[in-house]
């Protein structure tokens, strides 16, 4: 057993509803105990959707086991494909009924439904959320896509490809299909077919007569994709479209396989001048964690180093699929990789590390949030507020502008603060003020955590802990007034590093002198 | 579950017009609503230092987290022991297993007082036996740390009902009330403290001093109970626990839930007759709460007469929310759905509902949804899972869960409550886009 209370994935049959809803024409029959429908309202509330997902839960209830289960499902089966009338159906279970063993594959091939009907294994004890995903769009396609069907002769029309991985509830899926689509048309490159988002059974079927396919996506379309290579002989871009430099590559390596001039694509990225620009100056070598889905990461870490100028200090994805292609992108850097999906792990790197910028998911805003430390998300799982209204890709030209709008804002609350805390003595200024882009009023961190992490509160020189905790460590009175001066946001580095320093240099006691000596000994 | 029976209701004020003994309308099918566990969410923030700690999937974390939103960051006291692969092909012992969470919880967060090992529907189906861990564990960790077990399944328990089981399970370790005993009353359903005060000051100022409550804010004020206890049920879901009290001698007093002015008023009667109160000195005390709640509602009474509304189930509040509505508002409910019926406690709400409106109990989610429909109420009262598709086809909704979140019993809330039904039709209203 694992003691979770935070998890970055669904169950994998949560996956399988984000192929079903981004789907037309796909039914999902979900055999599940009543209650397991609190996954519909990620759906209609974090991605605001105005329809309910296809998805039809038997709800069996305790009365129900050993009796009439099976039944249940057949006859939830027959009203969903009464009712619905839909091109496919999925079928499978939940990690209940995963343990009552009724068997929704064979149940499901009895009725002899007149469409085809993919019946989904989805380990639930072993597997989560993104493999739930990319299994069931395989299976989807696989049963479905017409082997016989390839590209009809170049001559006379223009390229034709698949973009592959997007689906309901991704993170900005929806804009960076509309990126991509508008930066292939400038290259005079048609979409054949978007798949999962959007598509329907129809569509999948005739797969195969792109000439080739682009992985947006990996966690979701990689298994695809393989197939599709082994079935049609499609080949696949990899490359993915995240940041300036990426999206050249990106570029470069679909012209390759199009036969098209690479010239042609139209960039219309500010993000090279506003980074060389010399208010950007003060990003240089900031030192920025960074944590996501696999992907995602990588392409952060790359933008981040490349394209802001900033050092990147901490690395790590939390699906363990990808965590191959992490380890390789980690050495890029020269650090440890962190893969894991305990976000605590998380927490404490972050918290050894005390970077200036984290760049992570909806966990590593609150855990920036309680640590004092700017953030910017660049990954499911996300909260409500990153599924904007607004156009907002992450990939292609637009998206690099976006990024670096993103990440750079909360940096700049940082400056803005700094100036504040440079006129301390102000009586309008104090620490209590709080951050400005952490809102007023946030919670002290926890105790139990790592003491190392100061909240500010209502005093304008708050001891940096309790007076015999620092003295136990060393400081000396006037040491410890003198580290207040140090604005918040970078005060825990230079405590730790003194620390160090004293540690080092087996000195008793931290006096003035070994806080400034630990200055210039770390200095950049 | 106890049988449902139809009593004749002790209301004496307003004529019974039929509702409580009309038939209810029973449906199977799917059910779009949550399961027990959900209940954590708000009796983790009542009882300070109790921890919940589900033993099941991962589905169980995920619905607890997207139920409990940014709660989840604030150290709470609630988690889950994902049962693994390890665990169902017995490489590992579950019991040994969950002996080592345990510990490492308790090691970690020293302040916890309670543990309650919650039953999931993947626990429940393998057969682990969670109340013989519960006082093998009670065993290893007392006297610091009490520890019980109840079930908050989807296939035992719907949404409340978690509160429901979870409350029951705390009923054997009442302390006893002694036969001599003074009587006493009990306020029994987890309220926001912010109510519970009101209420307190409301008993006090009516010469009853003794009141206790069920859950406490702090474990270790387990209120006792006996023969001469006598208990209100503060939510419509605490069938179980009423019956586990009632076994312990304590006595129901039967009344209608706290919602708006006369369910406010009907609820403190009850007690007030039990302990003898005189009916003048009654209508004195509460006269001002009265007026200020009869004066808060008001503010809606234009937004909110003569509309109709459908509760869709959830939580078992409808019955009492849909007679608040149409007597002291005057909206029309069309069919209030709820989860589970127990006509003995909801007697006299059930008793004030117009004779046109339908009951049902339980539900088949998609013909439920062509009955609204049809009737194209201006409300419709159901889950998130439902409230925007709903809107996108033009109907107007109120989101369920809030009922149970929000501080709505009492006099001074009642304007509050009747808010936020009236709410999303003014907006209906303002909007032009």
């Amino acid at each position: 057993m694992q003691l979770t209370v935070w998890t970055y994935e669904g169950p994998p049959h949560v996956g399988a509803m984000r192929i079903a809803t981004a789907m037309e024409g796909v039914h999902y029959v979900l055999h599940a105990p009543q209650g397991d429908t609190y996954a519909d309202l990620l759906f209609t509330m974090i991605e605001r959707r105005n329809k309910r997902p296809p998805v039809t839960y038997t709800t069996f209830q305790a009365r129900d086991l050993g009796t009439d289960t099976a039944e249940l499902f057949q006859s939830a089966a027959r009203d969903a494909y009464a009712r619905y009338q839909p091109q496919a159906m999925l079928v499978g279970a939940s990690c209940t009924a995963e343990l009552i063993q009724d068997d929704p594959a064979g149940l499901a091939e009895a009725m002899r439904l007149p469409i085809p009907v993919v019946a989904l294994e989805l380990p639930s004890y072993q597997r989560k959320e993104n493999w739930g995903a990319a299994e069931t769009f395989y299976q989807l396609v696989r049963a479905i896509a017409d082997k016989e069907v390839r590209p009809s002769p170049r001559e006379g029309r223009r390229p034709r490809v698949n973009l592959l991985g997007p689906t309901a509830l991704g993170f900005r899926h929806r804009d960076d299909i509309i990126e991509i689509t508008r930066l292939l048309d400038s290259m005079g490159i048609d979409i054949h077919l978007v798949a999962p988002l959007g598509a329907c059974p129809a569509d999948i079927k005739q797969i195969g007569a792109a000439d080739f396919n682009i992985l947006l996506y990996p966690e979701i379309g990689d298994t695809t994709a393989r197939w599709l290579e082994k079935t049609f002989g499609q080949k696949t871009v990899r490359t993915i479209p995240i940041g300036h430099g990426a999206t050249r590559d990106f570029v470069n390596e679909v012209a390759a396989l199009a036969g098209v001039d690479p010239a042609c694509a139209l960039d219309r990225s500010n993000m090279p001048w506003w980074s060389r620009s010399v208010d950007s100056t003060y990003l240089t070598a900031k030192r920025v964690f960074i944590f996501g889905d696999a992907s995602h990461a990588i392409a952060a870490a790359r933008v981040a180093r490349d394209e802001l100028g900033f050092e990147v200090v901490g690395l790590g994805c939390y699906n363990r699929e990808f965590a191959r292609e992490l380890r390789e992108a980690a050495k890029l850097y020269g650090i440890e990789p962190l893969i894991t999906d305990d976000y605590l792990e998380v927490e404490d790197a972050i918290a050894a590390l005390q970077p200036e910028l984290v760049l992570g998911t909806q966990m590593e805003r609150h855990i920036a949030k309680r640590l004092r430390i700017p953030c910017a998300v660049i990954s499911a799982p996300v909260h409500v507020q990153d599924f904007p209204a607004r156009y907002s890709p992450q990939m292609g030209f637009e998206g690099a502008n976006v990024l670096f709008d993103t990440w750079v804002h909360p940096l700049v609350m940082g400056l803005e603060e700094h100036l504040l805390t440079m006129f301390r003595e102000d009586f309008e200024f104090s620490d209590s003020a709080g951050a400005s882009h952490l809102g007023h009023g946030h919670a002290a961190p926890a105790q139990n955590h790592d003491a190392d992490v100061q909240a500010v509160d209502e005093s304008t020189l708050q001891p940096v802990a309790e007076p015999e905790v620092m003295a136990a460590r060393g400081w000396s009175a006037e040491a410890e007034k003198e580290l207040l001066k140090i604005p918040f946001f970078v005060r825990g580095k230079a405590r730790r590093n003194t620390e160090r320093y004293a540690t080092e240099q087996g000195l008793a006691t931290i006096t003035l002198d070994t806080l400034y000596d630990a200055k210039a000994r770390y200095a950049r | 579950m106890t049988a449902a029976v139809a009593l004749s209701p002790h209301s004496d004020s307003v004529p019974a017009n039929g509702a409580d003994c009309a038939p209810v309308l029973r449906e199977r099918g799917q059910r779009e609503v949550f399961c027990g566990l959900t209940g954590i969410i708000w009796l983790h923030r009542k009882v300070q230092d109790a921890f919940f700690l589900v033993v099941g999937s991962r589905t169980c974390a995920h619905l607890l987290q997207s139920a409990a939103g940014v709660m989840v960051f604030a150290e709470p006291r609630f988690g889950t022991a994902i049962i693994e692969e390890r665990d169902l092909a017995g490489m590992a012992d579950c019991n040994e297993e969950l002996d080592r969470v345990v510990d490492r919880l308790l090691t970690r967060r020293p302040d916890i007082k309670m543990l309650f090992l919650v039953g999931s529907c993947p626990s429940e189906v393998i057969k682990l036996d969670l109340s013989r861990a519960a006082q093998r564990l009670s065993g290893k960790h007392s006297p610091n740390v009490r520890i019980l077990n109840y079930s908050g399944s989807g296939i035992e328990t719907t949404f409340t009902e978690g509160e429901d089981a979870c409350l029951a399970a705390l009923v054997p370790e009442l302390p006893a009330l002694p036969a001599d005993a003074p009587q006493e009353l009990m306020i029994v359903g987890a309220l926001p403290d912010v109510v519970e005060d009101q209420f307190v000051r409301i008993f006090r100022e009516l010469g009853i001093k003794t009141v206790r409550s069920l859950p406490a804010r702090k474990s270790a004020d387990l209120p006792p109970v006996g023969a001469n206890t006598r208990f209100l049920l503060a939510q419509p879901f605490l069938g179980e626990t009423a019956r586990c009290l009632e076994d312990r001698g304590a006595v129901r007093l039967d009344a209608m839930f706290p919602f708006g002015a006369e369910g406010t008023a009907n609820w403190l009667h009850a007690a007030a007759m039990a302990f003898g109160i005189d009916e003048a000195e009654f209508q004195r005390v509460i006269a001002p709460g009265k007026a200020r709640a009869i004066r808060a509602i008001e503010h809606c009474r234009a937004q909110l007469s003569g509309k109709t509304i459908f509760f869709m189930p959830d939580s078992q509040l409808e019955v009492p929310l849909a007679r608040f509505l149409s007597q002291e508002l005057g909206m029309t409910p069309v069919e209030v759905g709820t989860p589970y019926l127990h006509r003995r406690h909801l007697a006299q709400d059930l008793a004030l509902l117009p004779a046109t409106t339908v009951i049902s109990e339980g539900q088949d989610v998609d013909k439920q949804l062509d009955r609204v429909r049809a009737a194209r109420p201006d409300i419709t009262v159901c889950g998130l899972g439902l409230a925007n598709p709903l809107e996108a086809e033009g109907l107007t909704t109120k989101w369920a869960i809030e009922l149970v979140f929000s501080p709505i019993h009492g006099f001074d809330q009642a304007g509050d409550l009747a808010e936020l039904f009236a709410r999303p039709l003014r907006r209906r209203d303002v909007l032009k886009v």
